[in-house]
């Protein structure tokens, strides 16, 4: 039968993910080591898996409210505001999504019609442009350079600008270059987005794993910015979640009221155990200053220096990474395209790695390698990396 | 400082042959500052030893491995401490603690054979002055020690490539 009649012609066209030929390639290989995955390499915290498990016990299965609990909203509520001095109303403002994603592809559906424009940095997630498309929207790809840490520049947003353009997704801190963006830098951008009244869709799910000097700084928590931000966070990298697909957006009510409307149609609200569980990780924080992130960011942070090294004295061009768990060097010295020089090291030496490409046309001459791996795996893994670029 | 002599405790203990210049970089810190830190906890008694973890199972040699909790009357003026240095000079005893609770020392013994660990308790051990009674536990399985995983390693369960 000749489906294509019922297939909906503009999803047919999305092409597939770059990242899952490699996933394909990999599960041949069970002795590779994967620098490819892209999520931590911890369990979640004991706590948080318990508090879940005495939830199912007692019987807490049910639906809650499409906005997902009051509770935890509550919690939500105080974490971005002590965290990242954001303001939200736990009433109307802040929705329990399931994970990021869920996020990022509801504020798209709740205000994206037929022919918006919507300004994509890149290299960055592999979600945005697709999510754009099914919105109905048109993605504007921006290239971003490793010369200016991969940072989106005022400059870059305002060249990129029509009269179609309604929205840019900011990704910072990045993935897939480990990149983050300063205060200045998004002051600048601030003053083109009010310009030009753009709304932006802020996916901060990196927000808790930097490494510079400053924290992070949420472009919604500028003057001016809040009411034109939906902020996407989750609990995915920040407490070793991802599995449980637990996330939140934060919007200005009249935002707020097209994105709920999508998500209780479509959802009804997030698995309930998994809201549980977020509580917990909020709950304990509040009480800890949230300790549990502090020890793997820690550790994360380690391994970070290390990989970035091992890179450099490799002889490969890298920026150092302040945020998320990626390095993204530079292979363009080996003449070899991102996904040539990621398939050979794989069939050749074993070790899996992401090319550039999978995250926009301008990630060619990149690979990305995820550090959230053990360190005597990491360890393996770069001296083979290093034996393959010497030897090439 | 003290956050990073913390850290680099951790990273020894996942694994001291990590080389100075590694241990430098993954903390940040210059290798003579990293190297002053080891120097200082070694000399300052923090760090002992560089031992390796063994699973013996795996090296298939016949070895026996025991736990004894042992009552004692505590001496006038000493306590416990002269009669737990009298237990931890003998060589089958490879740790002594003092607990809270039913016992007072809990040493961790290992003998080539049953006979030998049977042989210390009932002629070295058992006959000392102040020691009031016994009981000897013996090894079956060791599953897990110094926080390592003896069974075989546990499976990644992260997809291996992932967005």
């Amino acid at each position: 039968m000749d489906y294509t009649r019922f297939l909906n012609a503009s999803v047919s066209a999305v092409p597939k993910s770059g990242i899952r030929k490699f996933f394909d390639i990999v599960q041949t290989m069970p002795k590779a080591i994967s620098l490819g995955v892209g999520e931590p390499d911890f369990v979640t915290p004991y706590h948080i898996r318990n508090a879940a498990i005495d939830s199912l016990l007692d019987g807490e299965t049910q639906y809650t409210s499409n906005w997902g609990k009051l509770s935890l909203r509550n919690e939500i509520a105080y974490y971005v505001e002590r965290r990242f001095g954001l303001k939200y109303s736990p009433e109307n403002e802040i929705l329990a999504t399931i994970g990021a994603s869920e996020g990022i592809d509801l504020a798209l559906r709740a205000m994206l019609t037929p022919g918006d424009e919507v300004v994509v940095p890149e290299p960055s997630f592999v979600s945005y442009c697709p999510g754009v498309i099914f919105a109905g929207g048109v993605p504007v790809p921006i290239k971003t350079d490793a010369d200016n840490n991969f940072m989106l520049t005022a400059e870059a947003l305002l060249a990129a600008l029509t009269d179609k353009t309604k929205a840019l997704i900011m990704p910072y801190p990045n993935n897939p270059t480990g990149g983050v963006i300063d205060r200045e830098s998004l002051e600048k951008l601030r003053d083109v987005i009010i310009g030009n009244d753009l709304i932006v869709i802020s996916d901060e799910v990196y927000a808790e794993l930097t490494y510079g000097p400053g924290a992070h700084v949420s472009i919604a928590s500028l003057p001016g910015m809040r009411e034109r931000t939906v902020y996407i966070n989750g609990f995915s990298k920040a407490f070793a979640m991802t599995g449980w697909r637990i996330g939140y957006a934060c919007a200005p009510a009249p935002l707020m009221e097209n994105i709920v409307k999508i998500h209780q149609y479509a959802i009804m609200c997030a698995p309930n155990q998994a809201q549980v569980a977020a509580e917990e990780a909020l709950k304990r924080g509040r009480e800890d200053d949230y300790a549990d992130i502090t020890v793997m960011r820690e550790s994360y942070n380690r391994r970070r220096r290390l990989m970035f090294d091992s890179f450099r004295k490799m002889g490969l061009s890298c920026f150092e990474p302040l945020g998320a768990f990626y390095v993204f060097p530079s292979i363009k010295k080996t003449g070899l395209t991102s996904e040539t020089f990621c398939e050979r090291l794989l069939k050749e030496k074993e070790v899996a790695c992401v090319p550039g490409t999978a995250f926009g046309a301008c990630g060619e001459g990149f690979i990305r390698c995820c550090y959230a791996t053990a360190l005597d795996k990491l360890t393996v893994a770069l001296e083979r990396i290093d034996d393959f670029i010497h030897n090439l | 400082m003290k956050n990073k002599k913390m850290e680099l405790l951790q990273l020894l203990q996942q694994d001291c042959r990590i080389p100075l210049e590694k241990l430098s970089v993954m903390l940040g810190q210059p290798a003579e500052t990293v190297a002053g830190m080891i120097d200082d906890m070694e000399r300052s008694g923090v760090i002992l030893r560089y031992t390796p973890v063994i699973n013996w199972d795996r090296l298939g040699k016949e070895r026996v491995e025991g736990m004894i909790e042992v009552r004692v009357t505590p001496q006038r003026d000493e306590g416990f401490d002269a009669i737990a240095k009298r237990i931890y000079r003998f060589d089958e005893v490879k740790s002594v603690y003092l607990m809270s609770g039913a016992y007072d020392l809990l040493l961790l013994v290992e003998a080539p054979t049953l006979k030998e660990l049977a042989l210390f308790v009932s002629s070295k051990l058992s006959v000392l002055d102040n020691v009031i009674g016994t009981a000897t536990h013996f090894v079956l399985k060791c599953y897990k020690n110094e926080g390592i995983i003896f069974e075989d390693e546990p499976r990644d369960r992260r997809l291996a490539v992932n967005p």
